[in-house]
């Protein structure tokens, strides 16, 4: 029997040992050790999220002073700060930096660090893929800032239409960069996509039916499916583009036969979802806060969760909305209006039901609800005036005028940034251990709401008084001078209020209150842990017994048992019921993926410059790769 | 949710904010277009004010009654849950009449709009980087006008603009009289519009083209039909000859700098479509797409250092003696 002694004692379960023992093997296996190579091989989601998170802040405060610098030239008429060359530069980079290398992956990053903890797992599914999006994604951020210093950055706009950035009318590398920056952060948006589809869908704790599911990782969840869908259309878009510039074929090339058209479509097609995989998830973080604070489940959650789902389906028949005024058939254009106007609907349901939530619940004001009631006030504004864009004739007059910008900026910094803050106060403590500060962060919502209604509403009326967008400059007898004034100044205390935000948050973690593990006696998985979390998550997989376990389980979460302590193990169960099917492994630490991720990134890089790079480059990638997967002929593998 | 009548607040602050006033704006409609755009868009904001209006009540009501406090957060009363249930179903039936009211509207509008007249003058305008090409259509050849960034046409008839680019997509758009069309390359789009005064009406380039995007400008100038078809005649003719010795040396130094290489001007050697048509360009009311008022100084400097006026554009800057400016200008000017 000495070979069923050895089995027992290389095969450790965690049913039977005490907290002290359990916690120390389990470290032993899930931890990221302390010397660089093995932070860099690092897989375990919570590192890599915070990671994610950092990164695309930096990015944020890139694109914010872009935004600031052309604040600054449109301040009044005629300015001289900025020429038209490095002002359409900045627009670019300030677009292309919010949409690809902030506001989408800041959404992932969040659903990375948290999805695990709120499903009640011990890894994100995929961990290595995991460490290679977010390498891909840091490559191509750092990528186009390069290019941008060097004094070649982008300059045909996020949104690129050609002919403008076709061969002729662009010339150079600038549209080469980001037609490839796009591809970086199409792989990693892809890549993180598929990680959380399968963690939520195959690795929940025993008991998380599917309407346990709590409605930040529902809206993870379908955000994930729009990348699926909404991906491939700007991938085969930018692959189009950069075959046009690089290899000359004809597809955007109306006078070989190409069909200029055919750009806004593909990218539109993207595009319109695209802002919707950045408000889904900024919808969870509502959701989970004002739970939190109003004191009770959200009311609604299976409407809640419906109207997610119908948001994502109608997304993708919007697109054309953004194409009014190309002269498309005028019936063919109104389908879209009315289409347009339906999405007002199921984010109509969503903005009730978080009312009536409020309005039975006892609201607690801490900063994350305050910024989750700014969010309300601005986001309602913005979907109004979406629903006025939405209309062929109105469009017809404030389309591509500073009345859109103010538009969707109403949408993105109300209907995301906002709650996204407000998520960064609310899940802080989780991450760092430590709380925020309670007065900055009151500083930091007035100063962000009243700095931001300062900067973008008069852009409206700026819209309507017939000031283009994209405009470097503009005539002083336009009149539009003391408006453009009076948004600059706003800007610029709305920018103020990220800085404290920063000094917040650096102060936070240096030396604020210690969190516990649930500040906030908030209900879901993420709190039951330790703040920060212990590198395995949960010490014994927990058993779900009520969408907000933690309010239905006051003493202590039941748990279940028989996962190994010596090896990464996770509990896989069945889709609907989350019914456990088997102990799965969990890929162990790697350098492979950054390796992989550097080879991949300099293909793409080098393609730019001759199409024998993608030739060439195939190599090293196909080497990592195989490094990456070479069998390791663990016992498990081969039962 | 009920939806209030119009908050006439929101009207006070757009004007008071000269939302109502500008050459270039949507709000102060010249023409039964815009001013139905504008009578469209004014029913949207109401319905949307008094919407978000509603959303702020129930949210500051929401947040200011007094709640029994709750112990157990999980601990729901029944009853209050049917009634938020009843009154969230009610907001979301309310949210969709609303909506399919607002689409009727806009797409009868829309039809009304984008209907079709036979047009009293039908204009060709090529969009370019970045100035505008302006032609007048005629069966006679003799009659086909060709000018740039100054559109005539006379008040009281309708007015059809086909739309075309050779180079980027650009968009046409005169607020005051008529939402935007975007000019496509390899894409014949049309629109039709009236202006119902007198008067000079400014529009703007509004998709992105480059570098000048900003300063790609037009005028549209309405005049009774008498005095436009006195205007149209006008520009059908060749350039005047020049009639005294600086004129005449303006001319010889047109053709013998790099100006002829891009400029047209009618009833001389000039004939190359590169650039915009100078026949009758002392006429105009601006230079350089509408960024600069017509004058002397202004068309010195134009010529001297158009990129240092829009940098980026496509004239280069000719070397000219200090000699050769004034009789190139007066020669310029008097092509009235």
């Amino acid at each position: 029997m000495t070979s069923a002694e050895t089995a027992a004692q290389t095969d450790l379960r965690d049913t039977h040992l005490d907290d002290a023992e359990l916690h120390a093997r389990l470290t032993r296996t899930w931890r990221t050790g302390a010397s660089l190579i093995e932070r860099l091989s690092s897989v375990d989601h919570k590192v890599v999220g915070r990671r994610y998170i950092i990164t695309a802040f930096v990015f944020l405060c890139l694109g914010g002073l872009s935004a600031i610098a052309m604040r600054m030239q449109l301040a009044r008429p005629e300015a001289k700060l900025l020429g038209p060359d490095l002002y359409n530069q900045l627009f670019t980079m300030h677009g292309t930096t919010m949409m690809f290398l902030f506001a989408v992956p800041v959404m992932e990053a969040f659903g990375v660090y948290l999805v695990p903890l709120m499903v009640g797992t011990r890894n994100i599914a995929f961990p290595r893929l995991n460490a290679f999006s977010y390498w891909v994604y840091l490559f191509g951020g750092i990528f186009l800032w390069a290019s941008f210093m060097l004094k070649i950055g982008p300059d045909a706009g996020w949104f690129a239409y050609v002919p403008l950035s076709g061969p002729e009318y662009s010339p150079g590398k600038r549209v080469d960069v980001w037609a490839q920056m796009i591809t970086f952060t199409e792989v990693s948006a892809l890549a993180v996509a598929v990680e959380i589809i399968v963690t939520v869908f195959k690795q929940r704790a025993p008991g998380m039916t599917l309407d346990r599911i709590p409605l930040f990782v529902w809206s993870m969840l379908v955000t994930s499916f729009l990348v699926l869908f909404a991906m491939p259309a700007v991938m085969v878009a930018s692959t189009m583009l950069i075959l046009d510039r690089l290899v000359g074929t004809h597809f955007f090339n109306t006078a070989e036969g190409g069909d200029s058209l055919l750009w806004q479509h593909l990218f539109w097609f993207f595009g319109h979802p695209e802002v919707y995989i950045i408000f889904i998830p900024a919808t969870g973080m509502v959701s989970s806060i004002i739970a939190a604070f109003a004191r009770r489940p959200v009311f609604g959650h299976l409407p809640l969760i419906l109207a997610l789902i119908a948001v994502g389906f109608l997304s993708f028949g919007l697109w054309v909305h953004h194409m009014f005024v190309t002269g498309l058939p005028q019936l063919g254009a109104s389908f879209f209006t009315a289409s347009s106007m339906l999405i007002a609907v199921p984010n109509g349901i969503q903005i009730f039901c978080w009312l009536a939530t409020l309005w039975d619940g006892r609201p607690v004001y801490k900063t994350p609800l305050l910024f989750v009631l700014g969010f309300i006030a601005i986001f309602v504004i913005g979907g109004l005036s979406g629903v006025m864009v939405a209309s062929v004739p109105i469009d017809a007059q404030v389309h591509d005028t500073y009345f859109v910008v103010a538009h969707f900026h109403y949408v993105l910094i109300g209907g995301a940034v906002f709650p996204l803050v407000g998520a960064v106060y609310f899940w802080f403590p989780k991450i760092t251990g430590r709380l925020m500060s309670e007065r900055l962060g009151r500083w930091n919502f007035w100063l962000a709401f009243i700095g931001f209604n300062v900067a973008f509403f008069p852009m409206h009326i700026l819209g309507l008084q017939g000031m283009p967008r994209r405009v470097y400059t503009y005539l002083p007898e336009m009149g539009w001078g003391p408006l453009n004034l009076l948004s600059t100044a706003g800007a610029i205390v709305l920018f103020a209020s990220f800085v404290l935000l920063l000094i917040n948050a650096v102060r936070g973690a240096a030396r604020g209150a210690p969190a516990g593990d649930n500040p906030w006696d908030a209900g879901t998985l993420e709190w039951a842990t330790t703040s920060p979390p212990a590198p395995y998550n949960f010490p014994r997989i927990p058993f779900v017994t009520h969408r907000e376990p933690l309010w239905d389980n006051r003493e202590s979460l039941p748990v279940v048992t028989g996962l190994s302590v010596d090896v990464r193990e996770h509990v896989a169960g069945t889709v609907t019921e989350s019914f456990p099917q088997l102990r799965e492994s969990s890929p162990e630490p790697s350098i492979w993926p950054l390796l992989a991720a550097i080879s991949v990134a300099a293909a793409f890089l080098a393609s730019i410059f001759t199409p024998w790079a993608v030739v060439w480059g195939s190599i090293p990638v196909a080497i990592t790769l195989t490094g990456w997967f070479w069998p390791k002929g663990t016992p498990e593998d081969e039962e | 949710m009920r939806f209030p009548l119009a908050s006439p607040a929101a009207v006070l602050v757009f004007c008071l904010l000269g939302g109502c006033s500008g050459v270039q704006s949507a709000l102060n409609p010249q023409g039964p277009q815009a001013a139905h755009l504008a009578r469209l868009f004014w029913i949207f904001t109401g319905v949307c004010t008094a919407v978000w209006l509603a959303v702020m009540l129930v949210l500051l009501v929401g947040l200011v009654r007094r709640t029994p406090a709750r112990t157990d957060p999980l601990r729901l009363d029944a009853r209050s849950e049917r009634r938020s249930l009843m009154v969230v179903a009610g907001a979301v039936v309310g949210t969709l009449l609303t909506v399919v009211a607002l689409t009727a509207l806009s797409y009868l509008s829309q039809r009304q709009l984008f209907a079709r007249e036979r047009p009293a003058v039908t204009i060709k305008v090529t969009g370019q980087q970045w100035w505008w090409d302006v032609r007048y259509e005629s069966d006679a050849p003799d009659k086909i006008v060709t000018t740039a960034n100054e559109i005539y046409v006379p008040v009281g008839a309708p007015v059809s603009v086909k739309l075309a680019a050779t180079d980027v997509i650009h968009s046409f758009w005169v607020p005051s009289l008529f939402g935007k069309q975007d000019l496509i390359p390899g894409q014949d789009n049309e629109i039709q519009f009236t202006a119902s005064r007198p008067g000079v009406y400014r529009g703007q380039c509004a998709e992105f083209c480059g570098w000048q995007h900003a300063h790609m400008g037009l005028l549209v100038v309405a005049l009774p039909a008498n005095e436009f078809q006195a205007w149209l005649a006008a520009q059908a003719a060749p350039a005047a000859e020049p009639d005294d010795a600086e004129r005449k040396r303006g001319a010889e130094l047109f053709a013998a700098k790099a100006c002829i290489m891009c400029h047209t001007i009618r009833g001389t050697s000039a004939g190359s479509r590169v650039g915009p048509d100078l026949t009758h360009f002392g006429s105009r009311k601006t230079i350089a797409s509408a960024t600069l008022p017509m004058s002397r100084g202004n068309i010195a400097a134009w010529i001297v250092d158009p990129q240092g006026i829009k940098p980026g554009v496509n004239m280069p800057n000719v070397s000219i003696a200090s000699n050769e400016l004034d009789p190139l200008v007066s020669y310029l000017a008097g092509l009235r």
